[in-house]
């Protein structure tokens, strides 16, 4: 019989470090909330702000690429403050990767992740087949409209913008979404959000793709095929080239620009074939 | 035999092509359409100091909410799904928190995009609306009564509101003293529309777009004209001799 996804790797490395990625994401994930929630709750003001413009310590401003680009397509040319706070956000996923944003910074990935961890402890398989290059229709449309009509258009109906101010500003009704994309994910298109929806998500993908944080199928020869990386992977199409085309010369190194460099297939694997790796390439 | 794959790539390339454009088209008409409609209702909504003209407003607000961090006064909040304005824009409710028009305006530097105007540095220059007498029928001081506190609490006192005086037609000899709102002067701060003791208030803020009228250019108004001082001296008519009330 099939074991539990993951339990191989708890056996081999045990519960700790078999989770060691997930943890990290999570308190990565509640100490952006908590940062801007000292704030409003304590009067800490270390940030100010939400995740579309924001300051550190009344000094370092940061902004949100994706917000900015919609504006510029609105015909909006913004400030020094938010040219210099998008310089500094997109330095940094320079590092990181652009999809580290969903794994390791987007308040919306802790229900994906709910509703994925949930199909896979309940066995649920109900998907509806929708294309992955959706997200990429829906990115164009929010950077054509405002070109055509002068109006930010995504940010009125954007749900990690709208979860992101109802965690700090205490919005009522931006709850609703979140079931949504609960449901969407949980019954109805397996990563159907972010995989296939979220033009956020897109965005940060193709920024993403000039990056130098890389995860990389060092061992892939241990590769014992549990295929466990692949049910946790909320981009599946991403592993299997570096990881089983070795034949074909394919490089190790996840290359795809989707990975969002959450380390779950480094968690999850008991042989040990992932490793985060910085590489230019 | 060699061509005919070729061929088959390029129409199923340029297939390929006009569905990904479509596809675009749906989606964009959808939320475009969704875009317009929201930005609509932002007929109503106030917008903190500085605020640029609706559209331009809405191009360049991130809705980071930096500036209703920035309010000393929780003046500012992000309008929810619910209200009356676009989605996580900053908004005030005059009657609920008016703008105290702080004199260092701390919210308009607080905006990193410059969808508050940082130019904006006198605070009795905003124009976040203006107010207007919305119910002459229930303002107090327009049925007689001395009431005057939205004269009394403008921080613009004299110049924004005046108490105008005229007669009171229903009791001869009693005076109407008639609060009157000069758009020149008023910064639309609410600070009138939040003191006024009716129910509902006779004097709100309404956006600049829905309070002022507009008259057609080539209408000239002497008085705006190169030629006004002449004009105002007058012609040099006769005296005529009118009898006067005679005086004790
Ligand atoms: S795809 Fe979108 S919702 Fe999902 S984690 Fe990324 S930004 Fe967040
Ligand atoms: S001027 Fe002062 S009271 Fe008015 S909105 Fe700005 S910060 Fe708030
Ligand atoms: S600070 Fe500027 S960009 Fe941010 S919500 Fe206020 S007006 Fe919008
Ligand atoms: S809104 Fe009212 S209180 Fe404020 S400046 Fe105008 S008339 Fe005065």
């Amino acid at each position: 019989m099939k074991q539990a996804i993951g339990s191989a790797a708890q056996q081999e490395h045990g519960m700790w470090y078999a989770h060691r990625f997930l943890i990290l994401r999570r308190l990565s994930q509640s100490l952006i909330i908590l940062l801007f929630l000292l704030g409003p709750v304590f009067g800490i003001w270390i940030m100010r702000g939400n995740l579309a413009s924001s300051t550190v310590f009344d000094t370092v401003p940061l902004s949100d690429p994706y917000v900015f680009a919609q504006l510029l397509f609105a015909g909006h040319i913004p400030e020094a403050n938010a040219i210099i706070g998008v310089s500094i956000v997109l330095a940094f996923y320079f590092f990181v990767g652009g999809r580290a944003y969903c794994s390791w910074v987007c308040p919306i990935n802790m229900v994906t992740d709910l509703a994925a961890w949930l199909r896979r402890k309940l066995g649920i398989n109900a998907h509806t087949n929708i294309p992955k290059r959706l997200r990429l229709v829906i990115l164009a449309a929010t950077l054509l409209v405002p070109l055509v009509i002068s109006i930010v258009v995504w940010e009125l109906i954007n749900p990690v913008s709208m979860i992101n101010r109802a965690i700090v500003f205490g919005i009522g009704y931006g709850w609703l979404v979140l079931v949504a994309i609960f449901l969407l994910d949980f019954a109805v298109v397996r990563n159907g959000w972010c995989g296939h929806i979220c033009p956020m998500g897109a965005f940060y993908g193709l920024i993403g793709k000039v990056r130098l944080t890389k995860v990389t199928a060092v061992n892939r020869e241990q590769c014992n095929n549990c295929g466990d990386c692949y049910m946790v992977c909320p981009e599946p199409q991403v592993l299997k080239p570096p990881l089983k085309d070795a034949k074909e010369g394919v490089s190790p190194v996840i290359n795809d620009s989707d990975c969002t460099n959450c380390g779950r297939c480094i968690d999850v694997c008991a042989p040990d074939v992932f490793k985060i790796t910085i590489s230019s390439n | 035999m060699a061509r005919k794959p070729v061929k088959k790539t390029r129409r199923q390339f340029m297939v390929n092509t006009a569905q990904a454009a479509c596809s675009v088209g749906v989606v964009s008409s959808l939320i475009g359409g969704y875009a317009a409609n929201s930005s609509a209702s932002d007929a109503q909504a106030l917008r903190p100091p500085g605020a640029l003209p609706t559209q331009d407003f809405l191009s360049a607000c991130s809705r980071c909410g930096l500036c209703v961090q920035a309010c000393p006064y929780d003046t500012l909040k992000l309008a929810s799904w619910l209200d009356n304005a676009p989605n996580g824009t900053p908004v005030f409710d005059a009657r609920k928190t008016p703008c105290e028009m702080c004199d260092d305006i701390p919210c308009v530097p607080a905006c990193p995009t410059g969808a508050l105007d940082p130019e904006l540095t006198n605070i009795d220059d905003a124009k976040m609306g203006i107010a207007v007498i919305v119910d002459r029928e229930s303002c107090l001081n327009l049925n007689g009564l001395r009431c005057d506190i939205c004269y009394r609490v403008c921080p613009l006192l004299g110049k924004a509101i005046t108490l105008e005086r005229r007669q009171n037609p229903r009791i001869d000899y009693h005076a109407i003293l008639e609060p009157v709102v000069h758009a020149d002067f008023c910064t639309g701060c609410g600070k009138c529309e939040h003191a006024c003791i009716t129910e509902e208030p006779a004097i709100k803020i309404l956006p600049v777009d829905l309070a002022k009228g507009k008259i057609q250019d080539h209408y000239q108004l002497y008085w705006q004209t190169d030629q006004a001082k002449e004009l105002e001296a007058g012609p040099d008519l006769p005296k005529l001799n009118i009898a006067k009330p005679e005086s004790k």
